[in-house]
């Protein structure tokens, strides 16, 4: 399906990880980065691997075909115009879908059922945060 | 220990009510300045270090950082300031010649500030440029005395290579090693995009930037690195560099450190090898001698480029232009005192040469005197900081302007001065691969592009407001300008009436 | 054009959808002998641990049939199936044709013969919602269950009902738990975490017959129980197949397409014999994602679509009381065991790839593992060191890394 994704170009990364605060924050109930980030230890939904001088960050590629999806036991995960979405309430926290998932991009959430990138689109407006923040476009949304 | 007489010039000013040790600052100073206290969970910085490039401020994402200018003091007065003592105690430790980096921040008159621009009112009407054509397009060049014709009255069209600019700013010379890859892409694109140039220095051309050669000067200076036949007819224009407004009369030093991998293939030079380019051109001791190297250059291009040469204001600087316009350079560039580097000894940077709107000003006349204003071209540069700098400049006599401060600060470049460090945090002064990628050159060229389609739309609306609707009618007419704050003398080198007159 | 669907779990539902990807006209019929909205059967252990609803346990929202237009026929049990004419016969009589049929009846648990089972007043099951309910009924706060087979069915259903009963003893021929997915080693770390919870095994042990409420044991053991649990096995339900004359072996037989050995007939989940591409043998995989996968594969096809299930392996994730675990493919081969506190790894290579994994405690980004496997991955072309310490990225080439993160052209 032809939709904006995120996609990530090492060569511009820089290691900052302002991309999981900003994850961390945008997927947070808060509307200040201070009162939502202080002092709480972040559990975003994109990380930075990194080795030496490279960087990258990992979320969600919302693959066309979805593993994780055809995976779950549940049937929390579903595909929405492309996006690919749990359902935590659903979610039994079995880890099925890291099993499944290529990427190693879904992974638990503070309270042991499983999160991932949704794009955002029920938060910040439905512009990813990281990619928002990310201060040298290395993180991008765009339709290739 | 030997004891530090110096005491930290500025103060990292942290928020810890706002600091969410996200270590982003800690992660992006090339200096060391920030680190996280893990018992604590606290940032902490160390002020000795920092050099106020305001990378960690620009990146935090909770604004809990700020830097102040420290308000230690010493006993102080005028005579003996603070920095003068400081320099005092610098040199007393290391017995080393000061270095320093952009341009001369010393308080000189800034002749711009003192030059009003015109307005039409009632008898000779405004122009809005939103409704009519507004032509700011200039041609460098040398332009012919007369028109000539055949016997049957045909134009004989004789006209030597131009260069054809939408805009009149180019971006001057700074070499690839002096800056990053990322800032020499960003300016070759951003070039190419506003149909202007930019300009190699003297530190040879990437390969990889061969396909701009259309927006490019290539510079032969006096060191002579990466200079060959294909480079020469890589440049849209071949740039003769006599002298440099931040260090008139003295050399450059690449220090080895930085002659690495393609910097060193640019330049033809071993790697590790310092590039110490010469005071002067050891070939070049008279104008004889630089038209010579001008006529060796045009013969090399087989006469399809123009030549710049590119002189630094000096006292003599009248003279020695109507020299040049007679060697057979097709364009002056006058660099002023003001203008930046990224490294020169701090006396020479801040006690040598003069300024540049008193410079272009009496070239501009004396060519008119001598009557050979129509043989070259005037472009200068030398901390052209806005376009209302732009639009004087023209008035006083040049045909285009070069930037290079105000393109690196569209780059990120936040006028720290260290880039003699290397550690540029901005990955513009820099060869650190790691700092280098911080310049993505699509942002780059991107901010670049809207900095000079900004000045542009800013020149016509102050053409337009003087009822002049092509950048050629402003070029040259001081009546357009008004001086403030000068006497008798200055006016008279400027050549402009006091406001009121 | 009439696709009919005996069945209505992950193998049903991935049909439908896959069928739905390339036909969204054509009639579609399911037809399943549960009367419920298609559920997760390996959530009824979660159902009895309180830690899902049988509202939440929908493996697909309210609704899904109808905006899928599908018809269902639930609490009709298929009999048979007439090939020659494309009818389903069910068992009230009636007969449904179809133009392409899938079967997706499952399995069952496999009930042994073993002395004395019939004087056992309380056994049950543990596959189905009703088995679960049943089991459920029966659970008092007193209770002492024996469970048979410390498998994955085994023990889920001891983690589901640990905290509502007295006592739990679990009995398994093999000499550890999870036989089929765990070694010796890891099976003993996994089962001392089980124990803290209060849980008893008896391993390398049997039971050889039941007097009523009291089970004895291989080992001459007795153990006494209130309430009894098999989980012993499943057998694939394949009855219907094999009297249609439909290739069976210790599954129903089915190409890469997922059609059986008739025409139109196609077959998915665990009914069905995969291809195990660790091993490279045939057999049951009776596992939730391989079920979806190979019905959705066998629905694009039966749509007229393109699709191959080639890629099966065994590969679980599980956890008890906290600890989770992510196994997959075959441990045959060069082995790397990392052991840290409650955490190992095992990782199995084989002719030059990766065949099988084993993550117990720390099962983070596990996936990358399962893809070097199900993609068969020359190791020689990735940072195989690097990718041992933990699952990543940044063991991949740069420009495997354009593929993956960047949109470069696979």
């Amino acid at each position: 399906m032809r939709m904006k994704r995120i996609y990530v170009d090492e060569k511009w990364c820089l290691g900052c990880h302002l991309c999981e605060y900003n994850c961390a924050f945008s997927n947070s109930a808060e509307t200040d980065m201070v009162k939502a980030l202080k002092d709480v230890p972040i559990n975003p939904r994109i990380r930075i691997e990194e080795a030496g001088n490279i960087h990258f960050a990992v979320s969600c590629r919302h693959c066309e075909e979805p593993l994780c999806m055809k995976g779950c036991i549940m049937g929390a995960l579903s595909v929405e115009d492309g996006v690919i979405m749990i359902d935590q309430e659903k979610c039994v926290g079995c880890c099925t879908c890291i099993l499944m998932c290529p990427y190693g991009a879904i992974m638990p959430s503070d309270t042991g059922v499983m999160q991932k990138c949704e794009l955002c689109i029920n938060n910040a407006g439905g512009k990813p945060a990281c990619v928002e923040g990310c201060p040298n476009r290395a993180i991008v949304f765009e339709e290739r | 220990m030997a004891i530090n007489f110096l005491y930290p010039d500025y103060e990292v000013v942290r928020d810890q009510t706002k600091c969410i040790a996200c270590r982003v600052c800690e992660r992006q100073c090339a200096n060391g300045v920030h680190m996280l206290d893990e018992t604590l969970n606290l940032m902490k910085s160390d002020d000795a270090k920092c050099v106020n490039c305001h990378r960690c401020v620009s990146l935090c994402p909770t604004r809990a950082l700020k830097i102040v200018k420290t308000d230690h003091t010493f006993k102080e007065n005028a005579n003996w300031t603070g920095e003068t003592i400081k320099e005092v105690y610098r040199q007393a430790a290391t017995g080393g010649v000061l270095l320093s980096s952009m341009g001369n921040p010393k308080p000189y008159p800034v002749y711009w500030d003192k030059l009003l621009i015109n307005a039409s009112q009632v008898t000779n009407p405004s122009i809005d440029p939103l409704r009519e054509p507004m032509e700011t397009r200039v041609y460098l060049g040398k332009k012919p005395g007369a028109i000539q014709r055949d016997q049957n009255g045909e134009i004989i069209c004789n006209l030597t290579p131009q260069l054809e600019l939408d805009v009149p700013v180019m971006f001057s010379a700074m070499s690839y090693g002096s800056i990053s890859y990322n800032a020499h892409e960003s300016l070759a694109r951003a070039a190419r995009a506003l149909n202007t140039l930019y300009n190699t220095g003297e530190g040879g051309l990437h390969e990889d930037f061969y396909e701009y050669s259309a927006n490019t000067i290539v510079q032969v200076a006096s060191g002579r690195f990466g200079v060959h036949k294909d480079y020469l007819n890589a440049g849209a224009a071949i740039e003769i560099k006599m002298g440099q407004g931040a260090k008139p009369g003295i050399g450059g030093h690449l220090p080895g450190q930085k002659i690495v991998g393609d910097v060193s293939r640019t330049r033809m030079i071993p790697e590790g090898s310092d590039a110490i380019s010469p005071a002067p051109h050891h070939d070049i001791y008279s104008i004889e001698d630089l038209r010579q190297l001008v006529y060796s250059l045009k013969e090399a291009t087989d006469y399809q480029k123009p030549v710049i040469v590119k002189i630094a204001a000096v006292h003599n600087v009248a003279a020695i232009a109507s020299g040049v316009a007679r060697s057979g350079a097709d364009i002056i560039a006058i660099d002023g005192f003001r203008g930046g580097t990224g490294a020169a000894p701090t006396r020479i940077r801040d006690n040598v040469g003069i300024p540049i709107e008193l410079a272009l000003a009496s070239v501009d006349q004396r060519l008119r005197d001598e009557g050979i204003r129509n043989n070259v071209s005037i472009v200068v540069g030398g901390s052209i900081r806005n376009s209302a700098d732009v639009v004087k400049a023209v008035a006083l006599g040049a045909d285009a302007v070069y930037i290079a401060t105000g393109a690196l600060l569209a780059l990120g470049c936040h006028l720290c001065r260290s880039c003699q460090a290397g550690k540029c945090n901005w990955g513009i002064a820099t060869q650190e691969p790691e700092l280098v990628k911080r310049l993505n050159p699509d942002i780059g060229s991107e901010r670049l592009v809207n900095l000079i389609h900004a000045w542009q739309h800013e020149i016509k609306e102050m053409m337009g407001g003087m009822g002049i609707n092509s950048i050629e009618a402003l070029k040259g007419n001081r009546l357009m300008l008004r001086g403030i704050g000068l006497n008798e003398k200055e006016l008279g080198i400027l050549g402009v009436k006091y406001a009121g007159e | 054009m009439r696709y009919v669907i005996i069945g209505n779990s992950a193998a049903a539902v991935g049909c439908i959808e896959g069928i739905r990807q390339h036909d969204k006209e054509n009639e579609l019929l399911l037809i399943a002998e549960e009367p419920y909205h298609t559920y997760s059967r390996p959530a009824i252990s979660y159902l009895l641990a309180g830690e899902t609803t049988k509202e939440r346990m929908k493996y697909r929202a309210d609704g899904f049939y109808r905006k899928m237009g599908c018809t269902t026929l639930l609490g009709k049990t298929a009999a048979g199936i007439d090939a020659a004419k494309k009818r389903v016969l069910l068992e009230d009589g009636e007969a449904v044709a179809y133009e392409k049929l899938l079967i997706a009846t499952g399995s069952r648990p496999f009930i042994p013969n073993i002395e004395g089972l019939n004087s056992v007043e309380k056994k049950y099951t543990f596959m189905s919602l009703q088995d679960a309910e049943a089991l459920d009924s029966a659970l008092k706060a007193d209770s002492r269950v024996l469970i048979m087979g410390a498998g994955l069915i085994g023990l889920k259903c001891a983690e589901g009902i640990a905290h509502k009963v007295r006592q739990i003893d679990v009995v398994d021929l093999a000499d550890r738990i999870l036989p089929s997915i765990l070694e010796p080693e890891a099976a003993a770390l996994v089962q001392r975490h089980i124990e803290r919870e209060g849980i008893r095994f008896h391993l390398s042990d049997g039971v050889t017959s039941f007097d009523r409420n009291t089970a004895v044991l291989s080992s001459e053991k007795k153990l006494s129980f209130d309430v009894l649990v098999i989980a012993v096995g499943v057998r694939p339900n394949v009855e219907i197949a094999e009297k249609a004359g439909i290739e069976v072996k210790k599954g129903i037989v089915t190409d890469a397409s997922c059609q059986t050995s008739r025409q139109d007939i196609y077959a998915a989940g665990d009914c069905t014999e995969s291809h195990d591409i660790t091993t490279d043998t045939d057999r049951p995989l009776a596992l939730l994602p391989n079920a979806y996968m190979q019905g959705e594969c066998a629905g694009v096809n039966m749509a007229g679509g393109s699709k191959s299930y080639d890629k099966a392996m065994p590969m679980n994730a599980i956890g008890f009381f906290g600890l989770h675990m992510i196994t997959a493919g075959s441990y045959a081969g060069e082995r790397f065991v990392h052991r840290e506190g409650e955490s190992y790894k095992l990782l199995v290579r084989r002719d030059g790839v990766l065949k099988g994994f084993v993550l117990i405690g720390d099962v983070a980004r596990a996936g990358i593992y399962t893809a070097l496997i199900r993609e068969r991955t020359p190791l020689e072309s990735i940072d195989y060191e690097l990718i041992k310490q933990k699952p990543q990225l940044m063991a991949f080439s740069r420009t495997e890394r354009m593929k993956k993160l960047g949109g470069a052209e696979k």
